[in-house]
């Protein structure tokens, strides 16, 4: 076997390992009862996920998918389960019957939707010229192509803000 | 024989790929176990100087085997597990602080041709695997269950927060005058002398010094050394996130602090100072950035043996109340000039 077609297999082996990362990150962060494993898992599939665009060719998005995502997102969410307190010792409450049939109700319409969009969707063909994923085509798709959904953005951005203005506000009124 | 030579020719630049690469890992990981261990003899030593002591001087000539026998002594130390502590996580932590500290020299360049792996976006890269330092110190803590590791987890995850912001509005004001993130490219910009050198190019922004020094004054506080080293307080918090670990854990967290120190002074070098450019345009060279870079790492070892310690909240105020406003209005300046010219 020429070494080209063994590069060729390592590289397809390393793309593997990233689907296998984000899904087994995935795992632990649903399955795990601990919250700061399940968070731990997190970033892990964090990681999965930046390797996978590294592969659909965006160094770009890779490297702002750990900045962001595991740099800061689950920086904060170990930060705030620090705050909340040691959760390890407590067990999980017992499920209620009725918010938890709803829930899975809920859950298997989504993904029964999601299966039904992707069986039936007409799947276009990659493009045979690949766009790079470069910082500044990206830059222009977001203030051309995209500006709205880069606006809608922010909005969601303002909206969580207030939220958590509300609810610093009231913890301080209760004191 | 034909096939042979055919399949030589197509195996040739393969091996050549994979050789480059064990020896690029090989290079970065002596080069950061080398540099962990004699910069904290280099301390030592300044710290002796600085104090009206010789420092160490006992173990070989001028105390230059000190390092080999401080890492013999912790890799043959128990690893003890304290009761109580998340396992998992309390063996992870330091490996992950120690990887992400690798993952940064990849992209660094040392001269010409000098990197692991030349990437377009290699100070991105740097400033990605370095934001999970914070996380390992994070988990450590928390896996530790010890209320003085728990403290200072609190404070990491403030302080750098709080100082990556103005960190991160100095590099954006800085690449508007780049225009690129290669760091390659970036040095390659200030060929020709000191006046060349992004700290003095005065023309496309007035405040580029201020902004050298906001970045030197963040690097102190992202990598955690006094004046801001509140997370590692050792007077108060007796070691801060790494309290409950012994043996090469605790080594791995150290080593982890000098190479992150190392990249912040190798940033700081290739990013204001020229890089591997000559101050008078002469024999540029991988020298020079040595140079700076251990001239740099001296003087945040100066600082921390001559300074004390500042308050929690005097950090805090000096970064949003003073930092950010300044790197706010570089940004604008540097913003118009690049539009005008």
């Amino acid at each position: 076997m020429p070494v080209s077609d063994l590069m060729q297999l390592a590289a397809e082996l390393i793309f593997l390992g990233s689907v296998a990362t984000a899904f087994v990150g995935a795992a632990i962060a649903i399955f795990n009862p601990i919250l700061i494993r399940g968070i731990a898992g997190l970033a892990l599939s964090f990681l999965g996920v930046a390797g996978i665009y590294y592969f659909l060719s965006s160094p770009f998005l890779t490297f702002m998918q750990v900045l962001i995502y595991i740099g800061a997102i689950c920086v904060t969410l170990v930060f705030a389960v620090m705050l909340a307190g040691n959760g390890a010792e407590k067990k999980p409450e017992k499920r209620k019957p009725l918010p938890t049939l709803m829930a899975a109700l809920a859950c298997s319409a989504f993904t029964g939707f999601l299966l039904y969009a992707a069986l039936t969707a007409q799947w276009k063909a990659a493009p045979s010229t690949q766009l790079d994923g470069s910082p500044g085509r990206i830059g222009e798709a977001f203030l051309s192509t995209y500006s709205m959904s880069f606006e809608l953005i922010s909005v969601v951005l303002v909206v969580a803000m207030i939220g958590a203005l509300l609810l610093s506000r009231d913890g301080r009124d209760k004191q | 024989m034909l096939s042979y030579l055919n399949y030589l020719n197509d195996t040739m630049p393969c091996l050549m790929a994979i050789l480059r690469l064990i020896v690029c890992i090989v290079c970065i990981l002596a080069f950061v176990g080398l540099n962990a261990a004699y910069l904290v003899w280099l301390e030592r030593k300044l710290a002796g100087r600085i104090q009206r002591r010789i420092g160490p001087k006992e173990v070989g000539p001028f105390g230059l085997l000190q390092p080999l026998a401080d890492g013999i002594k912790l890799m043959t130390k128990q690893l003890f597990l304290p009761d109580g502590i998340d396992r998992i996580l309390y063996l992870l932590a330091p490996m992950l602080v120690m990887t992400t500290a690798f993952m940064c020299f990849v992209t660094i360049p040392f001269g010409e041709g000098l990197v692991a792996r030349e990437l377009d976006l290699g100070l991105l890269a740097i400033f990605a695997f370095a934001s999970i330092n914070v996380l390992g110190l994070l988990l450590g803590a928390w896996a530790s269950r010890n209320k003085y590791s728990m403290i200072s987890s609190a404070r990491v995850v403030s302080q750098n927060v709080a100082y990556e912001i103005p960190m991160l509005l100095v590099v954006a004001s800085l690449l508007m005058v780049t225009g690129t993130l290669n760091l390659h490219d970036i040095v390659a910009e200030q060929a020709g002398g000191f006046w060349n050198w992004n700290v003095l190019r005065l023309n496309a922004s007035p405040l580029m010094p201020v902004a050298f020094l906001i970045f030197f004054v963040c690097t102190l506080a992202e990598t955690n050394r006094t004046p801001f080293d509140l997370a590692e307080a050792e007077s108060e918090l007796v070691a801060g996130s790494f309290t409950e670990y012994g043996s090469m854990g605790f080594g791995l967290f150290f080593m982890g602090e000098y190479a992150n120190m190392v990249v912040g002074s190798t940033l700081i070098s290739i990013l204001f100072l020229g890089g591997w450019n000559c101050p008078f345009g002469i024999f540029p060279g991988p020298h020079w950035l040595f140079l700076k870079l251990y001239a740099l790492i001296s003087t945040v070892m100066w600082i921390r043996w001559t300074f004390p310690r500042t308050t929690f909240y005097g950090l805090l105020n000096l970064s949003w109340k003073v930092l950010i406003p300044i790197a706010l209005v570089n940004l604008l300046i540097t913003g118009a000039l690049v539009k005008v010219f």
